[in-house]
Parts: structure tokens; sequence; C-alpha cells
């Protein structure tokens, strides 16, 4: 077999592992036939020299696998750290459950403000709608001035209120906004976990 | 041969090949054999590991018209030498009081 038949052979055998890392190998092995060349080997025996092809080939796929198999391992928990977390459970699940109340109830208390703030919206309608009903009811009954100042406050109700519907609208659409990233990001927490596994 | 042990002495004798100079992967081969038979697949991983641990490093020079790889060792791979040194007296005191101990069985 020459250097280029045995390096072809084992490309084509280590097809299925990562390129860069093939072609290093393939670099690696095609010095060690032509140094052995150069001592004055002929280029059959020093191919011959290398080994069989099949059994370098077995051999640097079960390295991979191997490698592979460690990396993996390392992710899990090792057993020192999983005791570690069943210990310290009393200590971290109160924890992280006071910090869920706290952010649960600073979510409660924006959403509360938004509804106040939209109750305010509506009483302002209704002042508004009161005002302008009443002014006309005064003016008819007589009393011209008084009418127009309960029309005239009317107005200028109707006028805030269109102004707050503005900002309570864009607060909503916040919230709601914030809501839809934080269960986003929850769900895809979880999600990557499951795959971790 | 437990794994882990071969793996480090295995680790050693490579850097203590490139020790005193730079060398290549068929003349760290060459020089170990008297003492210890490498494939060239394992050489390869030996370099490959010792290379991210910091421990050498590869240079690419120019030899008779083609490209060859040469390593040398790091201040790291010194050290590791040294350690190897050091845990290998504790080692040799242990075996020696291994050994005593078969011996007063017999």
């Amino acid at each position: 077999m020459t250097k280029i038949e045995f390096v072809l052979s084992l490309h084509q055998r280590l097809s299925a592992l990562p390129s860069g890392d093939v072609k290093e190998r393939l670099i690696f092995y095609s010095e060690m036939i032509e140094d052995r060349m150069e001592e004055g080997l002929s280029e059959e025996a020093a191919v011959a020299s290398i080994g069989s092809v099949d059994v370098i080939a077995a051999q640097i796929i079960e390295e991979f696998h191997t490698a592979k198999l460690n990396a993996k391992q390392k992710k899990r928990l090792r057993a020192g750290e999983i005791l570690l977390l069943v210990l310290g459970s009393p200590l971290w699940i109160s924890l992280l459950v006071a910090a869920f109340a706290v952010v649960l109830s600073v979510y409660v208390s924006l959403w509360a403000i938004i509804i106040s703030l939209w109750t305010v919206f509506g009483s302002l309608i209704g002042v508004a709608l009161g005002g302008i009903v009443g002014g006309v009811i005064f003016a008819m009954g007589g009393n011209l001035l008084k009418g127009i100042a309960l029309a005239g406050v009317a107005i200028a109700c109707l006028g805030l209120s269109i102004f707050l519907y503005y900002s309570c609208k864009a607060a909503t659409k916040g919230m709601a906004a914030l809501t839809k990233k934080a269960a986003l990001g929850i769900k895809n927490r979880f999600s990557r976990g499951e795959e971790a596994l | 041969m437990d794994i882990q042990l071969k793996r480090g002495l295995l680790d050693v004798c490579v850097l203590a090949a490139i020790r005193s100079e730079d060398s290549y992967g068929y003349k760290i081969i060459k020089d170990m054999k008297p003492y210890i038979e490498l494939s060239e697949s394992t050489l390869y991983t030996i370099l490959k590991r010792l290379e991210a641990a910091n421990m050498l490093t590869v240079q690419t020079a120019e030899h008779g018209g083609r490209l060859r790889k040469y390593y040398r060792i790091t201040r790291a791979g010194e050290k590791r030498i040294e350690e190897f040194k050091a845990d290998w007296k504790e080692i040799l005191s242990i075996y020696r009081f291994v050994t005593k101990e078969g011996n007063d069985n017999d």
C-alpha cells in the first residue's frame, strides 16, 4: 500500500468523525510515514510498519467515542454535588420560595396599579357624561351659569380621560409584553434542562 | 496496569522525550522504544492532551521540502516532570513497604 492509498483509506473509514480532527490525524500519519521513508524504508514498508488501516481507524473511533462520553459525564452532577443539594434543600428551597413570592407580589402590584388607572379612567368618563347631562338639565332649568360650569368640568374630565386612556393602554401593553417575555424565558429554561438530562 | 496510572506515565515519558530539545512524532516514538512501545494513535492522543494542558507547544517547520511538526516543552510541562519525580519517591517507598509485607507473609 502506498502512502496516498493509506491516507485515502483511513480518511474513508473516519468519514463519520469531525473533518478538522480527521485532517489533523491524516497529516500526522502522513508525516510518520515520510519520516520512516527518510530513514531508508521503502514506501510499502513504511506504511506497513504503521499498522493496519482497519485497526487504526477502529482505535481512533473508539478514542473519539470515549472522549465524547467523558465530556458528557463531566457535565452530569457528581454524587457530592447531589448530596450537597439534598442537605442544603431546607435552606435553598425556602429562599427560592421567598424569592418567588417577592417576584409574584411585585408582579401583582404592577397589575393592581394598572387596574386602578383604568378605574380612574372609567370614573373620569362617568363624571364627564354625568356633568354634560347635568349641565344640560341645569341650563334648561334656567340655571345657565351653573349648567355651563358643570359642562366645563365635564369637558375637562373628558380631556383628562383621553390623556389617561393612552397612558393606560401603553402600561397594559408593556405589562403584557413583560409577562410574555418572562413566560418564554421560564419555558426555555425548562426545555433546556430537559435536553441536558 | 491501571489505565490512569499508565496514562500519567505515558504523559511524563513524552514530556521527557522533548525535554532536552524540540522533537517530532517519529523521533519521540523511537526515543521511547527502548523503554515503552507506543503506537502512533496513542502518541497523537497524548500530544493533543498535553497541548490542551499547555504542557507543550507545536511548531510547524520545513524539513527536506515538506512540513514537519515539532513539539516543545513548556514550563508547565517541566513542572509536571518534577511533580512526577517527587511523586515517584513516595510510590517507591510504598512499593518497598508492600513488597516487604509480602516477604514477611511467605
